[in-house]
């Protein structure tokens, strides 16, 4: 039961697991959702669903799945052997209804009718108002021509009120829009912290001391541990103005972030390549550059480097002479580019433009090659991957 | 089974589907998960399952500094060190310096308790993991006492998180999960009807547009929610505003009043009052 549905979850992208198919099938059993398919929809979507981004999918695939079933049922119903239907039919109809049923057009007319129907209401979930909104006198409700026909009515109309449900797809803003919030960039950026204590033991720890202590029943037992080394140094390097200013807002929200989880941050800004130089203050960047070089000099081969840019423009900027479209650069900013990547072993890009588009963009595909595939999109997942990269 | 299905109280507007979530995790006593954005009344869900079912509550906020281990029992070694020096006869029972959290608390509580644990993804990352078999089995070991703690009775716990940090998958397998969608208009005028009764009808009505107007300003970094809506509905009540004041379709009067209430972000106010003399200035065009 539900193995089916199970699966086709899984192959739609959700990572649902064994456990909670047999949470969900317990709770079915201990009777939680009762009879009705819109309890059945909440009790399976608490169960297997865990994270709001999974929502709008899951409704998809439930929506899927469950009108699979109403075209199942309409097989079932083409073959339902239309002699025992007759039969039925004369069994249980008085002598007034049948002379009602040839009035309409005789049995297949109606039948035919009713198929008809019944597909109406495949097709568009709505259709079907006269078919269960007048059931007393729709001609399959009033005479109860099988208990099948009446079965397969019922599973419409709930079937229909559910859909309502789903079928409103409320989650769709959720999916895969996961927020790049300065929390979630901070949480990303504090996994750099993690090589914080290192070296040699020679602090007091005062806290451990008191405890192992403690636990000696009052013999002294010194504790120590290595000088809390919250080392990491971050360069980071912005692409600002131009094809950049679509992702302002995400850039500004990296930026406070690493503001705020680094002691050692420096950060400079550059327009759409590196050259030999960059500047920290967007409205004196003519008049006060920092050369590329000074920068190698000053900060050691210990920081990491980060640049944050769409890497979107044309590939001369990159690989020519004179190729920048701000000024006359004498030497190509992949040289540039390249005496930075020698100095700070520890480098990574951060791309905003989505990942799809990379390989359609020459110059993301050229930034790529000369950073040694260390780009990342600029998304928590990347950033995750990013991070790693750096250690 | 029936007289233990909780169905919202008074004071508390369950949706069907939040409904339905709480009656499995309460049925198969596995823990609930609760996310929702801030205000929407996660943390209130807890209250309020313990006061529909006539059950005890035990609240364990969670901070960045939370280990697993306090809401177990923590051991004072302090205490016991300080005792040892001064002679107290205490110290040669290790027992005595050993404090129950809050799980033990319920754990030994004497009827099925309800017990929230707050914002869960406050703690560390490895925090929801360090509780996975206290969750599922219900039960913990206490090493200084050897001393096996088990549940008289399996609690509902009711477990909310901001969205912080991920949680990890093998604690997610073991939680139902109920996401608290922000309410649609008609939802909101159950909600505040039930905080504030006696409202007059187009007065709540001119709010929630209100409201959901400001909701729908683009770019607000917080958007006002349930509990500022709340508040502000209090304020409008004590300066006794008319109804009228809150149309927005006179543009000279376009601000609602008191929005400080709703706006709670220096620059998300800033951007409302430059949106709001933009639409004012084309209104006079």
């Amino acid at each position: 039961m539900l193995i089916p549905f199970f699966y086709m979850l899984r192959e739609g992208g959700m990572n649902t697991s064994i456990t909670e198919l047999l949470t969900l099938l317990e709770a079915m059993k201990r009777g939680v959702a009762g009879t009705s398919v819109d309890d059945f929809y909440y009790l399976a979507r608490a169960a297997l669903v865990k994270d709001e981004s999974q929502l709008d999918r899951f409704d998809r695939i439930f929506a899927a799945y469950f009108n699979g079933i109403e075209d199942g049922l309409g097989d079932l119903f083409e073959e339902l052997p239309e002699d025992w239907l007759r039969r039925q039919a004369e069994l249980l109809l008085s002598e007034e209804e049948r002379a009602r049923i040839e009035a309409l057009g005789g049995f297949e007319e109606l039948m035919k009718a009713l198929r008809e129907r019944l597909e109406e209401q495949d097709e568009r979930h709505e259709g079907g108002s006269k078919w269960i909104g007048t059931a007393g006198t729709s001609p399959f409700g009033a005479y109860g021509y099988n208990p099948e026909g009446v079965r397969i009515g019922q599973h419409g109309s709930r079937h229909r009120s559910a859909v309502k449900v789903w079928d409103r797809r409320e989650y769709r803003n959720l999916d895969d829009s996961v927020e790049l919030g300065t929390r979630n960039i901070k949480v990303a950026l504090r996994r750099l912290r993690k090589f914080a204590r290192e070296g040699a033991a020679d602090q007091l720890d005062l806290e451990d001391t008191i405890d192992k202590t403690a636990r000696n029943a009052g013999l002294l037992d010194i504790r120590m541990v290595p000088e809390r080394h919250n080392a990491v140094k971050v360069l980071l390097c912005l692409d600002i103005g131009g094809s950049m200013d679509d992702h302002v807002r995400v850039c500004e929200e990296l930026f406070s972030a690493a503001g705020s989880e680094f002691k050692h941050l420096e950060y400079f800004y550059f327009h759409n390549f590196i050259y030999e130089s960059l500047w920290k203050d967007n409205r004196r960047r003519h008049s006060e550059r920092v050369p590329t070089l000074d920068i190698t000099h000053k900060y050691g081969a210990d920081y990491k480097l980060i640049f944050v840019g769409d890497a979107t423009m044309s590939p001369y900027e990159i690989v020519y002479a004179g190729g920048s479209v701000e000024h006359w650069n004498e030497e190509p900013g992949a040289v540039w580019i390249k005496r930075l990547l020698n100095t700070y072993q520890k480098a990574i890009w951060l791309n905003p433009e989505p990942r799809e588009r990379w390989d359609f963009t020459p110059s993301i595909k050229l930034t790529r090659e000369i950073m040694d595939d260390r780009m990342f999109p600029l998304t928590i997942s990347g950033l995750d991957a990013g991070i790693k990269a750096l250690h | 089974m029936t007289d233990t299905r909780f169905t919202g109280t008074t004071s508390y507007v369950a949706t069907d589907d939040l409904m339905m979530a709480v009656n499995a995790a309460v049925t198969l006593e596995r823990p609930i998960l609760v996310k929702g954005e801030p205000g929407t009344g996660k943390t209130q869900l807890a209250l309020e399952v313990a006061s529909a079912l006539g059950k005890p509550l035990f609240e364990w906020h969670i901070k960045s500094t939370t280990k697993a281990q306090q809401g177990l029992y923590e051991y004072d070694a302090v205490a016991r060190l300080r005792d040892s020096q001064l002679g107290d006869d205490r110290v040669h029972d290790i027992a005595n310096y050993i404090q129950k959290g809050k799980i033990w608390e319920a754990f030994a509580s004497d009827e099925q308790p309800v017990l929230l644990i707050d914002e869960i993804d406050k703690a560390d990352i490895e925090f929801p993991n360090d509780l996975l078999r206290e969750l599922d089995r219900m039960e913990f070991y206490v090493y200084e006492t050897q001393q096996l703690v088990a549940a008289r009775h399996r609690p509902i716990i009711v477990i909310t998180s901001n969205n912080e940090k991920e949680l990890p998958d093998a604690f997610l397998r073991r939680c139902f999960f109920h996401y608290i969608k922000f309410p649609d208009q008609d939802t909101m005028a159950r909600i505040v009807d039930v905080h504030y009764p006696a409202l007059k009808k187009n007065l709540l009505s001119e709010a929630l547009n209100a409201f959901y107007k400001i909701r729908e300003v683009p770019g607000l970094k917080k958007k006002p929610s349930t509990s500022e809506l709340l508040d502000w509905i209090k304020l409008l009540l004590a300066e006794d505003i008319p109804p009228e004041a809150l149309r927005s379709d006179d543009k000279r009067k376009a601000i609602p009043p008191l929005y400080g209430a709703l706006l709670k972000n220096e620059q998300d106010v800033h951007l409302f009052e430059r949106l709001v003399f933009l639409d004012r200035g084309a209104g006079h065009r």
